[in-house]
């Protein structure tokens, strides 16, 4: 239920982060992450996931296998 | 606002309308001469004398020449006047990293293109650390009069930080001008905040008003929660642009154009890019190169995408003279800029040295200082209007060419050839036995010498970058250098150092048309000139 951050390609612009409908994205040492456990992949909020719409770096901002994707209640 | 671009785009440096005078060529400088002039004469570029035009480089004008509100907005702005740039400085802090649009020129590991030059990296401040370097520099360089914010991304992508920002500065130091840059795709939404904060100049990056050739330029947009491509993204920004700058020039907020000289993409297009800003009241227009290099990982890099000749940039600037003020003088400094353009101190105000500076903030000590600087920019303006007065008693043939001139600020001839990082460009114009100076422009060379020392190996990229001048006026120039330029067909001049800009052009322009009319120098057409690309180096 997440999608992550590729912090080795992440400019630390921070575009993505006031886009964020549940306050998922946070920074950290110049770079950002997304906190799995907030993140809804926007589901219910918007089309698309914001921060992938609005990251300028392709493939920095990826699905996270390692959670099941997220089911709207 | 409409009423006073017209009026500032009819006139020439120190000149004056009487009332009755608006709308005919009759000008009247300050000193009580008056300048008969023929018709709409074409001319353009920053004049320096009674031309028929405009000062294109919009605030070439004195304070007769405007609205004094105007006026007060812009005669210490770098920016935004030609005669200023010589004399105050600006800065910029980069708290704004986020950007909602990509354009094809520009590679987000690095600062905004629209407004620096690619591949440079400012160093990213929250707002307190921006206002306090600010504060910092501002105690240390009394000229530093305009506080700006220009990225690394977009101002208006970064609403809560660049506000914040503003409001404080305004608190604790009201006497500093803001600005701020953006692509104008938020801009509709924040015109209230923008006039609530009392910015004064805003910058707007517009390369086209059809989105058929916006589609080449942006890729994207990200707009109402949205990635929009193609070319409905263009579409969206074109009309979101326009909007802003409508909005903005109803509220009275100055407005520069920006816009990036794209080759085979947006060259012709520009001219309906300045009539449309024009019409929406933009008080200056600036068409800039683009700097487009393989390394820099842009779209246009990678594609192979060119920048254009000083020659082809010069020829889109010209066609557009006669539509907003156009400004020439525009260096496409860096998000984090710090000192008078064309000069860069940030490196001495780092994030470290400055959060070890105990800071003052005097504001009469600034003020002071600022009149002084006044008092050198009323001699420079006597001394334009002297120089043109004796150039123009000497008869001679009727030419147009450019010279290149070293300075290092206050309108004189006074750098070194070997420590000039850039030269200003000069356009001197014979017709019909009036002699018209205009500034066209600039251009960075790399440091040829320091200490005295010439690398040899660097001159040949110097006389590329000015290969279209006639004569270049340095304070100064060595053995070496000097034959060199001679070579190439350029005349290095020393004769004039010290003296005012328009002082040394006019009085070498006289002797160059003396020595061909004896028969001792023989006037030859000139070649084309190189932008320099490298972005990285130097400021
Ligand atoms: S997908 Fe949506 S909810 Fe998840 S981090 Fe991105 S913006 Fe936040
Ligand atoms: S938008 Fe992309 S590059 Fe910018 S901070 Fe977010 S993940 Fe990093
Ligand atoms: S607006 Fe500036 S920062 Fe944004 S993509 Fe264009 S050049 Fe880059």
């Amino acid at each position: 239920m997440a999608y992550k951050i590729v912090s080795s390609s992440c400019t630390g612009c921070s575009a993505c982060e006031p886009e964020c409908p549940n306050q998922a994205i946070v920074e950290k040492n110049g770079v950002f992450l997304i906190k799995p456990e907030k993140c809804t992949e926007c589901i219910g909020h918007f089309d698309e996931p914001q921060c992938v719409a609005a990251c300028p770096v392709d493939n920095t901002v990826i699905i996270d296998n390692s959670y099941p994707r997220y089911a709207a209640a | 606002m409409q009423e006073n671009t017209r009026r500032l785009k009819l006139i020439g440096v120190n000149m004056t309308f009487t009332a009755e005078s608006t709308n005919t060529s009759r000008l009247k400088p300050l000193g009580g001469i008056k300048i008969e002039v023929a018709g709409q004469a074409a001319s353009s570029g920053c004049e320096s004398s009674g031309g028929a035009g405009k000062a294109s480089c919009g605030s070439a004008a004195g304070p007769a020449d405007m609205p004094s509100e105007i006026w007060e907005k812009v005669k210490n702005h770098p920016c935004y006047s030609e005669e200023a740039h010589h004399h105050y400085a600006r800065m910029h802090v980069a708290v704004a990293p986020a950007c909602n649009i990509q354009c094809n020129y520009c590679n987000r590991k690095y600062d905004c293109s629209n407004e620096s030059r690619p591949g440079v990296v400012s160093q990213k401040l929250t707002p307190d650390q921006a206002v306090k370097k600010v504060l910092a520099v501002a105690s240390e360089i009394p000229q530093m009069t305009v506080l700006g914010i220009a990225g690394p991304g977009d101002a208006l992508a970064n609403p809560k930080k660049t506000f914040e920002t503003f409001e404080r500065l305004q608190q604790e130091a009201p006497d500093i001008k803001l600005c701020l840059s953006t692509n104008g795709l938020a801009l509709p939404d924040y015109v209230d905040e923008i006039v609530k904060y009392n910015v004064d100049h805003v910058t707007i990056t517009i390369n086209m008003v059809d989105a058929a050739v916006g589609e080449k330029i942006y890729p994207w947009i990200f707009y109402n929660h949205k990635r929009i491509t193609g070319r409905e993204a263009a579409q969206i920004l074109t009309e979101r642009q326009m909007l802003g700058l409508e909005m903005l020039t109803a509220r009275g907020v100055l407005t520069k154009i920006n816009s990036v000289l794209i080759p085979g993409v947006n060259d012709e297009h520009l001219i309906e890019v300045n009539k449309a800003v024009k019409a929406r009241g933009a008080f200056l227009h600036n068409i800039m190169p683009l700097i487009s290099e393989p390394e820099h990982g842009t779209v246009f890099g990678l594609t192979g995408q060119r920048g254009p000749s000083a020659q082809e940039l010069k020829e889109v600037q010209d066609a557009c003279a006669g539509g907003a003020n156009l400004m020439r003088h525009c260096r496409q400094c860096r998000a984090d800029a710090v000192g008078l353009l064309g000069e860069d101190r940030s490196d001495e105000f780092t994030q470290d040295k400055v959060d070890q500076m105990e800071v003052v903030y005097d504001l009469e000590k600034r003020r002071e200082y600022q009149i002084k600087v006044e008092a050198e920019r009323q001699a420079q303006h006597s001394a334009k209007e002297a120089a043109v007065a004796m150039a123009q008693t000497q008869g001679g043939l009727d030419m147009k060419l450019l010279v290149a001139v070293a300075t290092e600020g206050q309108g004189k001839i006074n750098q070194h050839f070997g420590h000039a990082t850039e030269f200003q460009i000069y356009e001197i114009t014979a017709e019909l036995g009036n002699i018209t100076t205009a500034f066209i422009g600039h251009r960075r060379v790399d440091l040829y010498c320091q200490g005295g020392y010439g690398e040899d190996e660097q001159l040949p990229s110097i006389v590329s970058a000015i290969n279209d001048c006639h004569a270049v006026l340095v304070s100064k120039i060595g053995a070496c250098p000097r034959d060199e330029l001679k070579a190439a067909g350029i005349e290095p001049v020393e004769q004039y150092a010290h003296e005012f800009i328009e002082h040394g052009l006019l009085a070498w322009f006289n002797d160059y048309r003396a020595r061909i009319a004896r028969g001792k120098t023989e006037h030859q057409p000139r070649g084309d000139a190189h932008i320099r690309q490298g972005a990285y180096l130097a400021a």
